[in-house]
């Protein structure tokens, strides 16, 4: 092959792409190079984080960054990975193909690290490789000459620990230079399938269209993995590369060529004689490793395992709780002072009851919980970059595998118990299409933190206080919480047999070394993603507030009307009498199923709903006077309406029902299509009418 | 040559040579990605509380696999030499 030795001056500031396996500490090098100068979206139609940045060299020049999604082989196997293959082919329309390559490595585990860096170095690119985490090897006893390294591969090679920021001057002087060599390692393809790689690569190039280093490089990687992932944005196989393919592979077959093992153990090999060189393993004094072994040994012990998950979750819990109140409440006082400063500047009418009653009210009852979002966040970006998150989904793996999902489901579904958002953007973790759908799918049963509200209000009415003793009440909170647990893997394990069947996933994963995050990078990721979820969730919700509020304020019912008689007569009053027959059957009457229709902004608002249909002033402290209120209000025959089992059978209702539109529009975007929130509010307030249906009408046929 | 068991059969805290797995399937595309070669040397660091999945160290960093495909992964045990 007749390769340049130096790519020329780039007439434009250079795009270098960042590679590496998971856990090398990419991003807390990205966030090093590029500082606050990052761009987070996605890629077009696939659901994966695009991480754009800008850094600048040392004369102020600057230089784009393209942060890829972690891999362990170019040979993809889920979407993020998918994505990295395509970008760095060049074969997403979306990104542009990087010039250069920076690829980040694991000192403390150079093998496995540098099987990536094999692969890419195929594409014939310039690549500047960074040894992070050299404290690490250091303290395993590895010497790494990074010298020889540089000579044996003839591109840049610098030392870094990323997490010190040590290496990033060097790194970024090296990334300003104007020239860069191409890699010269060179490894040898398998005989027996060097023939094959030569006509796939003749054909990729006829028939696909592709520059021919690209060609080898992708030929390569179909020879690896036959069936690899492909997402929306990746470009097909032409028919004749198949076919080409299919045939060789039958051939293979049959005479019992192991051609992708071969290939693999090719690239190891390669890499073996380069550690050799360079890599001297020296008397280890062990003594970090064995505490951290120590700790691994209770994190994953039957018993302690266990208490230090549990204990985990409780301070996680009581965090969002304790924690969340404070910011929460003054969210709520800002905007109610919002609103009623926009009620001192405009003149009254409907636009400013648009703007204060709908679209303040409407984002502020969202808002509120921004609080415990980012608060979840915060523990689930801690919980991953420790380490700890893969030790969890390790211990809960045989639990899950019985729904037929794997570990790493564990996380977001216990998120959801504090909110279904978090829980459902931390679902980015499952490498599985399927089993993040259905994870998605289910995580709204676990009962979040805007359902306690009417949990409370409800176990109020059904048992007056002082007659019975807490237990029961506590008893009874616990059983929705159980309930909803139980509806999520119940339904985990139907839609895995059913809608969406699989095997469950295999439960290959890396249990990462502990390591100790920087907190700023954990905080800098937080702000990422509630960032993320406001401009994801933002217009959607605040669309359907201002429709929701438009319900309740249309037609008009005059000034005189009370704020009873006009919900009454509204839009959504209508509506709570058109749906009477279908709730009728579960004991719900129409002024419930205005509080119903209400709950669609956020479930909380069904007990500020019911303050206003039963005309009660509204007041958060003090409950009392709605629950007098709920006490008495009857049916028009008389019969009391409240009775105990309507309020279980509203309490069931609440566990099950999908009532929550930002979790839709988190859905929505997380699964990109209206079809899933759109499936997910059938199939969930549809079992919801149905258990209700059967606890009322049996409680009522019983006697209660 | 001694004898070989599957992976889900190693005694933890004992090591291991890796003989041969099947050619086929994604997971044992990843696991040979992943670095476990025929020849490469591993260890069964642990199992989980409830005996799955299990946990193994391969060429120095940690590893977890589920039974099921671990029984397919045929090693030479080392002899305790
Ligand atoms: N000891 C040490 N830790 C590091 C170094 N670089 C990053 N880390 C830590 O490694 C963990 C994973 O890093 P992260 O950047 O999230 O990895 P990514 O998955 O590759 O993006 C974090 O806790 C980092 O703080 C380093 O050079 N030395």
């Amino acid at each position: 092959m007749n390769l340049p030795v130096h790519l020329k001056t780039p007439t434009r500031a250079p795009v270098y792409a960042l590679v590496g396996n998971p856990n090398c500490g990419k991003s807390t090098l990205f966030n090093g190079l590029t500082g606050l100068k990052q761009k987070v979206g996605n890629y077009p139609g696939v659901t994966v984080e695009r991480k754009i940045g800008t850094a600048y060299s040392q004369h102020g020049q600057p230089m784009t960054l393209i942060d890829l999604p972690g891999t362990y082989s170019l040979a993809a196997r889920s979407p993020d990975e998918a994505v990295t293959r395509d970008v760095l082919l060049g074969s997403r329309d979306d990104t542009q193909m990087p010039d250069r390559i920076v690829c980040i490595i694991d000192a403390s585990n150079l093998e496995r690290n540098l099987y990536l860096v094999n692969q890419i170095f195929d594409l014939g690119r310039p690549v500047i490789l960074v040894v992070n985490m050299m404290d690490l090897a250091t303290a395993a006893g590895l010497q790494i000459r990074i010298d020889r390294l540089e000579k044996d591969l003839g591109i840049p090679v610098i030392a870094a620990q990323a997490s010190k920021g040590v290496g990033l001057i060097e790194l970024k002087l090296t990334m300003s230079r104007v020239d860069l060599p191409l890699p010269k390692h060179r490894w040898d393809v398998p005989a027996a399938i060097s023939a094959s790689v030569a006509e796939l690569q003749a054909s990729l190039q006829n028939n696909d269209g592709k520059p021919p280093l690209i060609a080898r490089a992708e030929a390569l990687l179909l020879l690896t993995d036959q069936n690899p992932v492909r997402v929306a944005g990746s470009q097909p196989l032409s028919d004749r590369t198949s076919v080409i393919l299919d045939q060789w592979e039958k051939r293979w077959n049959a005479d019992g060529t192991d051609w992708s093992g071969s290939l693999v153990a090719a690239r190891y090999d390669a890499i073996g004689i380069l550690t050799a060189n360079t890599v001297l393993q020296q008397e280890t004094h062990g003594m970090r490793q064995s505490r951290l072994d120590r700790i691994d040994g209770i994190v994953t012990h039957e018993v302690w395992g266990w208490t230090v998950l549990g204990a985990i979750m409780s301070a996680l819990f009581l965090s969002i709780f304790t924690l969340a109140e404070l910011p929460m409440g003054l969210i709520e006082s800002s905007v109610s002072a919002l609103a009623d400063w926009v009620k001192s500047q405009m003149a009254a009418g409907e636009l400013r009851d648009l703007i204060t009653d709908g679209a303040i009210a409407g984002v502020g009852g969202v808002v509120i919980f921004l609080p415990q979002i980012l608060i979840l966040f915060f523990f689930i970006g801690l919980l991953e970059s420790t380490g700890y998150m893969a030790r969890a989904a390790f211990i809960m793996d045989r639990l899950m595998n019985r729904v037929g999902l794997n570990g790493k489901s564990f996380i977001p579904l216990l998120s959801s118990y504090a909110c279904a958002i978090p829980g459902i953007m931390a679902t980015r973790t499952i490498e599985d299409p399927k089993d993040r759908l259905v994870t998605i799918l289910v995580a709204p049963f676990m009962s979040c933190s805007a359902r306690l509200p009417v949990y409370l209000l409800m176990i109020a009415a059904l048992v007056p206080s002082g007659e019975v003793p807490i237990f029961t009440k506590v008893g009874l909170m616990l059983l929705m919480y159980g309930l909803g647990t139980c509806g999520a893997f119940g339904f985990a394990w139907l839609f895995k047999r059913t809608l969406l069947r699989g095997e469950p996933p295999p439960m290959i994963m890396e249990l990462p070394p502990y390591r100790m995050p920087r907190i700023k990078d954990v905080f800098m990721q937080m702000i990422e993603r509630g960032s993320l979820f406001l401009k994801r969730a933002g217009t959607i919700v605040l669309a359907i507030s201002i429709v929701l509020w438009a319900l309740t304020a249309y037609p008009n019912a005059g000034e005189s009307a009370t704020p009873a008689e006009q919900v009454a007569q509204s839009f959504a009053g209508q509506a709570g009498h058109a749906i009477e027959p279908i709730i009728k059957p579960l004991g719900f009457n129409w002024e419930i199923g205005i509080g119903l229709i209400s709950s669609f902004a956020a479930r909380e608002v069904f007990v500020s709903a019911t303050s206003v249909v039963f005309n009660v002033e509204e007041d958060e402290e003090n409950t009392a006077p709605l629950l007098q209120a709920l006490r008495s209000a009857t049916w028009p025959d008389g019969r009391p309406l409240f009775t105990p089992l309507v309020c279980l059978t509203l309490m069931v209702f609440y566990v099950f029902a999908m009532q929550c539109i930002s979790t839709v529009a988190v859905v929505r975007r997380e699964t990109n299509s209206w079809r899933w929130p759109l499936f997910q509010i059938g199939y969930q307030t549809g079992f919801a009418w149905l258990l209700c249906l059967v606890i009322y009408q049996s409680g009522t046929a019983l006697g209660f | 040559m001694s004898d070989t068991v599957p992976l889900s059969k190693l005694s933890v805290g004992s090591s291991a040579v890796l003989r041969e797995y099947p050619k086929s399937g994604t997971a044992f595309l990843r696991l040979r990605e992943m670095g476990m070669l025929p020849g490469t040397r591993l260890t069964l660091v642990r199992t989980a509380p409830m005996g799955d999945p299990i946990e193994i160290k391969v060429r120095g960093y940690n590893l977890t696999l589920r039974k099921s495909e671990a029984d397919h992964v045929i090693v030479e045990p080392e002899s305790a030499a």
